[in-house]
């Protein structure tokens, strides 16, 4: 698989290494009334599609971004790559 | 029709015409009792012992495409009970006794072959871990040896044990384990579970289960509406989406392993060796192939087919263990759908819809678990209690921070 970097352009997903479902960006609240059951399934319950799936990929032996790929786990064609850090903002993550 | 040698002599000598079809091919009644999702070797195995050991009637067995053609048709074929930890090796163990008194119990040559599995050490600190783990074993009643060098030197004198990196150093040894011919697994237990009378539906696909009041009442499939007093979900790599049905989120991943074998090759490996510096484990087929394996691609997938750089990973691997296996032609590769857990174990357990149970998890090592896993499942199904080897995998057993990890890496599928 390659992967097209926002910056660097394609390069060999072999670079990467995979965290998993790019839901892990929206880490719950610790102090709401039901942290426990949000971490819960924040952690141990995904969605895991047959079809599109938005992951995160950190390229590891290149320059270290985290990017969230969107990818069909049918075909493992991928249609769309972002950096992690834009995903995150554009949710109000970080500042 | 009872297999035997005297049957086959008769049959040789009356020109083969006697054979009929191994189970039937019904129609799909309007409802049963037990509707178990999954022809692979678990919802065999489960259906076989649900009839046969619980005395159970009125089941059947939806398959959406043929049985057999999932992972229990693709794995590596190794069988061994070599787990440490107390929730797993019970379970385990269990298994590979039903393993050794399994052709008996169903009239039929699944090629049980305990050749013995070898894991290499190549460190101290391995070594220590692997004396833990062969105590453990002894303590749950398996059999456990420490190798030397020399001893292993005696059976393999073809591995690089002088390997600069990874001088081999010993092994933990387990004489019960070996491998069984994988097909032959599905096939026997569906012969021996539609003679005690269970349905086995083909190209029958499951596309929604129907839920009224919090209880499962049927499930909607391919060939019709389908209705069920209870629903046992056994379909290994689409775990989530049979579940998804039932608005169920699991703490499972679907993630691609690929196997290899190579061209037959007259008898070079005698037992079943597993590489300790990387992740490589290879035996030799009763045809010649060598057959081996390593890592998941570690990637979200459904797809039954990998990508290049694991298959280099995995060739290299093996090439530091057996560097003979450079001379050997690779003849067929191919992937398998893995229902990767959070904790790398599986989960046998109901679900909070009544009538609904769930069965999956098992990661790329569910084969060796198919007669206890289909032992248990029927447990639960017949009894609604767990089987005594399978209290720990219950599907909450993450929010109650009992997780069963073995490897010790935490909530991340393609680690385990
Ligand atoms: C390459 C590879 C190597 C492996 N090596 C080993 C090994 O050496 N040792 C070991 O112990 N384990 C090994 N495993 C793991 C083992 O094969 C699996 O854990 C085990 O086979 C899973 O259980 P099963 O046989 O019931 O699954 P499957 O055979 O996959 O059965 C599940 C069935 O469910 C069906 N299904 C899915 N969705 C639906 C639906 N909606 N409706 C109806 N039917 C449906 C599928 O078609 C499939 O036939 C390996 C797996 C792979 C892929």
């Amino acid at each position: 698989m390659m992967i097209d970097h926002p910056l660097l352009g394609p390069r060999d997903a072999q670079e990467f290494t995979y965290l998993g479902d790019a839901s892990l960006i929206d880490r719950p609240d610790w102090q709401a009334e039901d942290a426990v059951d949000q971490f819960h399934d924040y952690l141990y319950l995904r969605d895991n599609p047959a079809g599109e799936h938005r992951e995160l990929w950190f390229h590891e032996v290149g320059d270290r971004s985290w990017l969230v790929v969107t990818r069909n786990t049918l075909t493992h064609q991928i249609t769309s790559v972002e950096l992690a850090r834009d995903v995150a903002r554009s949710r109000g993550r970080s500042k | 029709m009872k297999y035997s040698g005297l049957r086959v002599i008769k049959e040789a000598l009356t020109g083969h015409r006697g054979w009929g079809p191994a189970w039937r091919d019904p129609e799909p009644q309007k409802s049963y009792d037990y509707v178990i999702i999954g022809g692979g070797g678990h919802g065999l195995a489960t259906a076989y012992y649900l009839a046969k050991h619980f005395g159970k009637k009125r089941i059947a067995v939806l398959e959406k495409g043929w049985i057999g053609g999932g992972n229990v048709g693709r794995n590596t074929t190794i069988i061994r009970s070599n787990y440490l930890l107390d929730g797993n090796e019970p379970f385990y163990e269990y298994s590979l006794k039903l393993w050794e008194g399994l052709e008996q119990e169903l009239n039929y040559n699944a090629m049980v072959s305990q050749r013995g599995i070898l894991n290499l050490y190549h460190s101290d600190g391995q070594r220590d871990a692997f004396v833990r783990r062969g105590n453990a074993m002894i303590l749950n009643g398996a059999d456990a040896e420490l190798l030397d060098v020399d001893q292993i030197r005696a059976r393999y004198p073809f591995l690089d044990f002088e390997n600069a990196r990874f001088p081999i150093k010993g092994g933990l040894a387990q004489h019960r384990g070996g491998t069984v011919r994988h097909d032959a697994v599905a096939w026997g237990y569906a012969r021996g579970a539609d003679s005690h009378g269970v349905d086995i539906l083909q190209n029958c696909e499951v596309t929604g289960l129907r839920i009224e009041a919090g209880a499962i009442r049927g499930v909607e499939t391919s060939r019709g509406y389908i209705g069920a007093g209870k629903v046992a979900s056994c379909v290994a790599g689409s775990s989530s989406r049979v579940m998804a049905l039932a608005d169920i989120r699991l703490p499972i991943e679907s993630h691609v392993l690929q196997a290899f074998v190579s061209e037959g090759l007259k008898p070079v490996l005698p037992g079943v060796i597993t590489f300790g510096a990387g992740h490589f484990y290879c035996s030799q087929s009763d045809k010649g192939g060598l057959v081996f394996g390593g890592d998941i691609d570690g990637y979200n997938s459904y797809a039954q087919r990998g990508n290049l750089p694991t298959v280099e990973d995995v060739c290299e691997s093996g090439m530091a263990l057996i560097p003979a296996l450079g001379r050997a032609r690779l003849l067929r590769m191919w992937g398998g759908v893995m229902d990767m857990s959070m904790d790398g174990s599986p989960i046998i357990d109901r679900t909070h819809i009544d009538g609904l149970y769930f069965n999956g998890g098992w990661c790329y090592g569910g084969f060796k678990a198919t007669p206890a896993s289909g032992m248990c499942y029927a447990h639960l199904l017949a009894t609604d209690t767990p089987h005594e080897t399978a209290t720990a995998y219950r599907l909450d057993r993450f929010r109650r921070g009992r997780m069963i990890d073995e490897k010790g890496v935490g909530a991340q599928p393609n680690l385990h």
